[in-house]
């Protein structure tokens, strides 16, 4: 039965209306807004993951599918007197000094070869798996060891927060690279003691964030909830907390990636990280800087720069989706 | 009147909202609206009914994520829906100010009140920083601030929030603007700062005549400044009229609902308390003489005393209503019973046995025994977590419920609270707010408690809902025979639910004792100042309340917490110099009531015949007033 009465008087202050109704229909609570929406990545996004999804498939592929080895000589020949020499060869006309080959593209030799005549193209792949290998394990390390650090601090009270966090502010208080090339300069400079040296560094940023996060979920009522349940401290941090830090730590450790990415290549770059004659883009870069003073070829020097320029630029274009997504949370916590 | 009286107004104003998968939602469908120089209109509506959809609008303002769907809406003339931002600039903080829930969010803490009241018209050019200074000024006076000449200079944090409120209309009203957008600008304060702001609004609004669209869920509120009523639902109009047409003679189903869910004022005999049958020899639980505080002091003693010799006693069955403003310490009483907060001084009793004051010292079944429920559902549950997992927590950690049997417990759980099976599979944001807040009930009941701490359960709620919600807890208590401790602001919702009430004032027990008798004279004079601030759902009743001596002496000002004395002195009409300030007030029985007690240095007769001479100031100035109409 639909009742139709409609009302309309005027007075002073308006008139009065009232909406055709039907007299059996309840009205029920209505929805909140609806939930936000899905994760997407934008445009900027797409390049990013893209860029990214190169360069893992180049670490992963690249030892096999690369045109020449780590260390080949392409063109051994070359150093035969007999043959013409090629684009900026070995020489100075003036001193008669040997400097190297850079030459520009030759002969299957796409981006040319370096200060050792060896290939670019193939140093570079496999270069990528070295410096995104050696940055991501070093990353796991430090996520690792600074989430169980952070989280623990958040929960276990401030007497134990305190005394974490004064340690970790004192070294959080030592340059960087400083720390790093003592470290190195320690203990050798093989590829675990870098991975190793790169993660406690990084250790100490990632105990920042993972305590603030925690602290700040360690007070919602929710966890209160589960203490005045009388849940114990395990419940609380694997089913209370971690699904709810969890999202913010993830898009961090792209972030925290980058960074570590960087700190292995200027170690590498320093002569300190990974050793000649195995490819890291990093080195890549110290041992053809000649190239730039020569001029014959810049591309020696510029491949491994862009390549580690890309690869950053990548995951950080997937991280602002992601923070952007979570509200800018993430950037205000950096 | 002609149509250049007219501020704002929408024709057939469609707003959507764009879904996942480009789809639109209709949020407002084809709304008219006209709001007059003025004139004040209220939206009203429970929340998702668009209401503050509408009137962002008349800023040309689409929240994130929502578009224009077509229509009209004109500020002076000017469609706003058409314009860029660069074009709305002119209009917006200018002819259109727009006063926001929360003014503690609104204002920024680390710069100067008058920096940011006069901000607007500066900016805009259309004041001289020294205009702008005297016309904040003026305001400061109109709006009955105190230190008027002074008060710009402090910052937010060193005024009280009612006064932060009434702040933030002087910053919305410096810039003279045609039209004031006022967005629940009392829902979130207590009953006796709210009247307080009410008036101060309505009498800035009548000064200035400006014109205003007020947007609130509290129809109490709306009937003592709104001159028109716009009753919204899922976003359209239901029914819209002057206010003594909608308020007296609602004509729609939907206004009728609303009117229905109005609290009614608190008096004695209203209440639906328990029948007695769940009573046993012990009470459920029982604080004795507890003073708890925060902070570490000297002597083992905290830096703050909040809770003083506060005595409660839940008896298996009942539930005692705990009322009074924020900073009385209802909360810190919860947070003492529940454990959360160990008292330094008197014990809490569990059927008779004495209860540990911390939490982890506590057993785990005296822990099941006392569940607390908390106000805010929305942080209360884990995000991360399915419905399910969180109402199967408790049966797995108390009950040992596993596999089978703890489905069927959750799905007997969701019935209890009249919420549909599949909702077990459902994260808490797929849930509205009364949704979410029977999941927050559920989950204290799936413990099988024998007392429930209700910190504020419907004080986030709209009326409708948190009138169900109450629904609710009334037919669990009769089912189960749970004790509830239920604490609130709101003396109405108390009143309709408790079987007893403990009225809070600065930590100390001013009164207590079963409704009926706390609700009747003889009144301590805060539950006095409590009752009469009640919002009623009538035109007038603003002016008569503030006219009233409990309001004179004691609307304005705050709770103070003292060492010695009564600390309700500085606001009590009828406090005695040199007693009341001095010596702790004694417990004086009602010699009517069963456990009736007071805490005042007056004599019950004193108390009682101060009622009757408060009753014969109100039948005067009915008399005066109906006289005057007559004439």
């Amino acid at each position: 039965m639909t009742d139709t009465t409609q009302t309309t008087q005027s007075s002073d202050a308006g008139e009065h209306y009232v909406a055709p109704f039907d007299a059996n229909v309840s009205f029920d609570e209505l929805q909140d807004a609806p939930p936000p929406a899905k994760f997407k990545l934008s445009i900027t996004g797409w390049v990013g993951a893209i860029v990214v999804g190169f360069w893992l498939i180049v670490a992963i592929t690249g030892p096999f599918i690369a045109p020449f080895g780590e260390n080949e000589l392409p063109f051994p020949d070359d150093y035969s007197e007999y043959q013409t020499p090629r684009l900026g060869d070995a020489t100075d006309p003036e001193t008669g000094e040997e400097r190297g080959f850079f030459a520009q593209v030759y002969n299957g030799a796409l981006m040319g070869t370096d200060a050792e005549d060896r290939d670019i193209l193939s140093r570079i792949m496999y270069g990528a798996g070295r410096t995104i290998g050696i940055s991501f394990v070093a990353t796991t390390i430090a996520y690792f060891l600074g989430v169980i650090l952070g989280i623990g601090a958040a929960v276990a009270g401030p007497r134990v927060d305190m005394i974490v966090s004064r340690i970790n502010d004192a070294f959080l208080s030592l340059p960087s690279i400083m720390l790093g090339l003592v470290m190195v300069a320690a203990f050798g400079s093989t590829i675990p003691v870098l991975i190793v040296c790169a993660g406690l560094i990084y250790t100490t940023v990632v105990y920042r964030l993972a305590r603030g996060i925690g602290m700040d979920i360690m007070v919602m009522d929710y966890v209160e909830a589960a203490k005045v349940r009388g849940e114990g401290i395990w419940w609380i941090v694997t089913k209370e907390i971690w699904p709810n830090a969890a999202m913010p730590l993830i898009s961090d450790f792209g972030l925290r990636l980058i960074y570590v990415i960087l700190f292995i290549s200027s170690l590498s770059f320093l002569g300190l990280g990974v050793q000649p004659p195995q490819a890291d883009w990093g080195n890549m870069v110290k041992e053809n800087l000649g190239a730039l003073q020569y001029g014959e070829s810049i591309i020696p020097v510029v491949a491994p720069a862009v390549a580690i320029a890309t690869l950053t630029v990548g995951i950080n274009l997937i991280v602002d989706d992601i923070s952007a997504h979570a509200g800018g949370k993430l950037s205000k916590r950096m | 009147m002609s149509d250049d009286d007219i501020v704002f107004e929408t024709k057939d104003l469609r707003i959507h909202a764009m879904r996942d998968d480009g789809s639109e939602l209709p949020i407002v469908k084809g709304v008219d609206i006209q709001v007059k120089r003025g004139q004040v209109v209220a939206l009203i509506g429970e929340s998702g009914s668009g209401k503050t959809t509408i009137s962002l609008s008349s800023l040309g303002y689409c929240k994130p994520g929502l578009v224009w769907g077509g229509g009209e809406a004109n500020l002076l003339g000017h469609d706003v829906t058409k314009m860029d931002t660069e074009e709305l600039r002119p209009f917006r903080g200018e002819k259109v100010a727009y006063l926001a829930q929360s003014a503690a969010a609104t204002f920024n803490p680390s710069i100067r009140i008058n920096e940011q009241v006069t901000e607007a018209p500066v900016l805009h050019g259309t004041k001289t920083q020294e205009e702008a200074n005297k016309r904040a000024n003026e305001l400061y006076h109109a709006l009955e601030l105190p230190n008027p000449d002074s008060i710009g200079d402090r910052y937010p944090h060193q005024v009280s929030g009612g006064q932060l409120q009434r702040l933030m209309a002087a910053m919305a009203l410096c810039g003279d603007p045609d039209l004031l957008v006022l967005d629940e600008p009392t829902t979130a304060l207590d009953v006796t700062t709210q009247i307080e702001v009410l008036k101060a609004f309505k009498k800035v609004i009548k000064e200035e005549g400006a014109a205003a669209i007020y947007v609130t869920h509290d129809l109490a509120v709306v009937a003592q400044i709104a001159d028109y009523i716009v009753v919204l639902y899922s976003g359209e109009i239901k029914e819209k009229g002057p206010v003594d047409v909608i308020v007296n003679n609602p004509q729609h189903p939907y206004t009728q609902r609303l009117m229905a869910a109005v609290r009614p004022t608190p008096s004695a005999g209203m209440g639906d308390g328990a029948d007695g049958s769940h009573r046993r020899e012990a009470p459920a639980l029982e604080a004795r003489a507890v003073d708890a505080g925060y902070g570490k002091g000297s002597d083992g003693k905290p830096l703050v005393q909040i809770l003083r010799d506060v005595n409660v006693t839940i008896e298996r069955g009942h539930t005692v209503g705990v009322i009074g403003e924020s900073g009385c310490g209802k909360s810190t009483l919860a947070r003492v019973m529940a454990g959360l907060l160990p008292p330094f001084g008197g014990q809490i009793n569990l059927d008779g046995g004495e209860l540990p004051g911390a939490l982890t010292s506590r057993k785990r079944s005296e822990l099941q025994k006392i569940q607390f429920v908390y106000q805010m559902a929305d942080t209360a549950l884990n995000p991360r977590q399915r419905i399910g997992d969180i109402l199967g927590r408790p049966l797995e950690f108390y009950h040992n419920l596993r596999g089978e049997k703890k489905r069927e417990r959750v799905q007997q759980l969701l019935e209890l609270v009249e919420l549909p099976k599949e909702f077990a599979a459902r994260f808490p944001h797929e849930l509205s707010g009364g949704q979410k807040q029977r999941v927050n009930l559920a989950r204290s009941m799936a413990a099988e408690p024998e007392v429930m701490l209700c910190d504020e359960v419907t004080s986030a709620l709209d009326s409708i809902v948190g009138a169900n919600v109450i629904k609710l807890l009334k037919g669990l208590r009769k089912e189960t025979g749970v004790s509830f401790v239920f604490i609130s602001h709101d003396l109405s919702t108390v009143a309709s639910f408790a079987d007893e009430i403990v009225v809070l004032y600065a930590g100390r027990v001013a009164e207590k004792g079963p409704v009926d008798q706390v609700l009747a004279p003889p009144f301590h004079p805060y539950t006095r100042l409590l009752i009469s601030s009640v919002p009623e759902m009538r035109v007038g009743w603003l002016e008569e309340t503030m006219g009233s001596r409990e309001a004179l002496a004691g609307i304005s000002r705050g709770v103070t917490i003292t060492k010695v004395g009564c600390p309700f002195f500085d606001r009590c009409p009828v406090a005695i110099d040199g007693t009341c300030d001095k010596i702790d007030p004694p417990k004086r029985a009602d010699p009517h009531g069963h456990g009736h007690v007071i805490e005042c240095h007056r004599e019950i007769d004193e108390l009682m015949a101060e009622t009757a001479y408060a009753q014969a100031q109100i039948d005067a100035a009915d008399a005066a007033a109906n006289a005057g109409g007559e004439a």
